[in-house]
């Protein structure tokens, strides 16, 4: 009973960060199957054209990130980085990320990103990127989250420049 | 009564390691030390400004020798911010610290660019540009440097190595130190070059 409640508990603390720190409208979502925390996109210089978005991502339900959209950039890709051996690969996932029900997935540097493609003009920080998230669940429906990172420094490691009072979430 | 043997031998060992670790005057370096390697010996590119620049230039420097590409979401950034770390890391010495960037996507990788994407780190970093296919190919197969163009549904990447070659103050190729090592290991390393030659 106790864990049941602290599970609930759990949860609603996940909303209110995601209202918080995505800006997701908790009543229109109180039911998604997901929760993403901490999202935030790589600042880039002009002349630089693509990027990456960064976040951690909780399902509550099997589901499979596919693509996604945003204002600041045409393509959308889904990408994972790896080292094989002593070399970089930045390979698109064909068939989208697959996070089971109950598990939380990193996208973090060295390891997966939201590509942003063919970006018009740079992403700076201070800026907001608004970025929809388009998952597919079990039974093939189609989902859509809207999140906003934040801009975060090229030359940082992608920590949060401040930690204005929100919370992490329920991580790990 | 074994066990106490035991015990003894172990501290034994200990002192014996201590001794042997103190007579020795060269304690491995953390990274790959790859001292007196026939590859890698010099680079003849245009800088961000253009000036044709040689590892003579940096004669009196440690330099970190780095290949990659700018449209690079998270390697390429996280070896640059680990340059920063060691920099700073080496306090005064890190003066002499000389990080120099090859970009193998000279297609998209302007000048311009390059000197942003630098600038955002340290505006002391050496942005290099290969001016044609030819010379990128010929500098890449001199330092045994892997690079390849792999398209990714609207767009390509560059598959790259992601090593980092490490000279010391006098010119010579000295360290690989890869990707996933930490900025204090490699700070100890280069401080450890700078201790060598006066
Ligand atoms: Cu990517």
């Amino acid at each position: 009973m106790e864990r049941t409640l602290f599970a609930v508990r759990r949860n609603l603390l996940a909303w209110l960060v995601v209202g918080a720190v995505a800006g997701v409208s908790a009543t229109a979502h109180a039911h998604a199957p997901v929760t993403i925390t901490d999202p935030w996109v790589r600042a880039t210089v002009p002349g630089q054209k693509a990027t990456g978005a960064f976040m951690h991502i909780t399902a509550h339900e099997a589901v499979t990130l596919v693509g996604g959209k945003t204002p600041v950039a045409p393509v959308v890709e889904i990408h994972e980085m790896k080292m094989v051996g002593d070399r970089m690969q930045m390979r698109a996932l064909p068939n989208g990320l697959a996070i089971g029900a109950g598990q939380t997935v990193h996208l973090e540097p060295g390891g997966y990103h939201v590509m942003l493609i063919d970006l018009p003009k740079a992403v700076e920080v201070g800026q907001k990127v608004p970025l929809t998230l388009t998952f597919t669940t079990a039974n093939g429906q189609r989902l859509d989250v809207d999140i906003e990172a934040e801009v975060r420094p090229l030359g940082g490691m992608g920590r949060p420049m401040s930690h204005g009072g929100h919370g992490h979430g329920p991580q790990r | 009564m074994a066990r106490l043997f035991a015990a003894w031998r172990r501290i034994v060992w200990a002192i014996c390691a201590v001794v042997l670790a103190a007579c020795s005057d060269q304690p491995a370096f953390h990274a790959q030390e790859i001292t007196g390697a026939d590859f890698g010996r010099d680079f003849v590119l245009p800088d961000t400004e253009g000036r044709v620049r040689r590892l003579a230039d940096f004669r009196g420097e440690v330099v970190a020798l780095y290949f990659g590409f700018i449209q690079c979401p998270d390697v390429c950034p996280t070896a640059l911010a680990r340059a920063v770390e060691v920099k700073r890391l080496l306090g005064a010495q890190g003066e002499r610290f000389r990080v120099v960037f090859v970009t193998v996507d000279p297609e998209r990788d302007t000048p311009e660019v390059v000197r942003a994407y630098l600038n955002a780190f340290d505006p002391t970093f050496v942005g290099l540009i290969p001016p044609d296919a030819a010379t990128l190919e010929a500098t890449a197969k001199a330092f045994r440097v892997f690079y390849r163009k792999v398209p990714t549904g609207a767009s390509y990447t560059m598959d790259h190595t992601a090593t980092t070659f490490v000279y010391d103050p006098k010119g010579r190729l000295r360290l690989a130190v890869p990707h996933a090592m930490g900025a204090k290991e490699f700070a100890e390393d280069v401080a450890r070059l700078f201790a060598e030659a006066p």
